[in-house]
């Protein structure tokens, strides 16, 4: 590794081993959860409260705040977990493979959330809970595939085989992620285009903006934490024998 | 704004706060969940330990 100074690769071993994960995800706990509450307070105070109703939709468009958020974190969440999975299948790194695993969960809870509410939007606004328009049901598939790879990884009993599997099923699936994002473009959707990502002009005032923006920086604060969370007992699991773990908790005599 | 107001949403209410409500139980579970595993698994494992032990 002549490009790569050693304490680079030194430093990279020393995190991705568990009992230091493990270590440092303890102790990272309160700050993540911390930063995640005054995140979410500042932009459920910004958009539910300080924000006006919008013109047309009156006080329904509130939905914004959680429903654009998941659903960025539900296309976001399955990148991370497709380069983690593809992390793992390369190098074989075992923290790159619970990571992968670790996001699966959350990210679809945040694909069912966007899903959700989104209905509870379309209700009032177009008039029905669902329609099989581009957007819609490719968001649906994404949940599909979510529960594929949790569903694959809990059938297979040899976690370093499972996450090979789940690595290539996250990877295939890959395909669905830009259909999702350009399907507003692409197709002639019921769902409406895209009104914050136009990086030239936002089609959003800044008071409904803002509060938006920050949701979706308390959502990916949010994903550290829940995955973290799965990441440590994952690690548990698959460390069990391991001495750290026996040390850590059972004390040397176990 | 009263709170009534507030709570009424223009008379959309009933979707906005379904809508957050349901995003609260599925945020709450996928921290609760994985927690509740891993306090679960240790106590089982210290129970295991401690039999051998005895």
């Amino acid at each position: 590794m002549f490009l790569v100074p050693d304490s680079v690769v030194r430093f990279f071993h020393r995190m991705a081993s568990p009992p230091h994960f493990y270590a440092l995800t303890e102790r990272l706990m309160p700050w993540l959860s911390a930063i995640f509450i005054l995140l979410t307070a500042a932009g459920l105070y910004g958009g539910l409260y300080l924000a006006p109703a919008d013109y047309q939709q009156g006080d329904s468009y509130r939905i914004i705040y959680i429903h654009v958020p998941s659903a960025w974190m539900s296309l976001f969440i399955y990148t991370v977990m497709a380069a983690a999975g593809a992390i793992g299948l390369v190098w074989r790194i075992k923290l790159a493979e619970v990571v992968a695993i670790s996001s699966a969960p959350v990210g679809a809870g945040f694909t069912f959330v966007a899903l959700v509410t989104g209905s509870l939007w379309g209700k009032p606004m177009w008039g029905t809970w669902w329609v099989w328009d581009a957007r819609l049901t490719s968001e649906l598939i994404l949940l599909f595939l979510y529960l594929g790879v949790i569903g694959l990884y809990g059938a297979i009993d040899d976690k370093r085989v499972a996450s090979k599997a789940v690595a290539i099923l996250a990877l295939v699936g890959v395909v669905n992620i830009p259909i999702i994002h350009y399907s507003v473009e692409w197709w002639n959707t019921l769902h409406q285009g895209p009104t914050v990502t136009k990086m030239d002009k936002p089609s959003i005032h800044v008071s409904m903006l803002i509060p938006l923006l920050l949701m979706a920086l308390a959502f990916k604060f949010y994903y550290l934490i829940a995955m973290l969370q799965r990441a440590r007992v994952e690690v548990l699991l698959r460390e069990r024998s391991a001495q750290w773990v026996r040390n850590k908790f059972f004390g040397a005599a176990s | 704004m009263s709170l009534q107001e507030f709570f009424a949403m223009g008379g959309y209410g009933f979707y906005v706060w379904t809508a957050y409500g349901i995003t609260l139980a599925v945020l709450a579970a996928n921290i609760m969940i994985p927690v509740m595993q891993r306090k679960q698994w240790l106590r089982r494992q210290l129970l295991k330990s401690k039999r051998k032990e005895g």
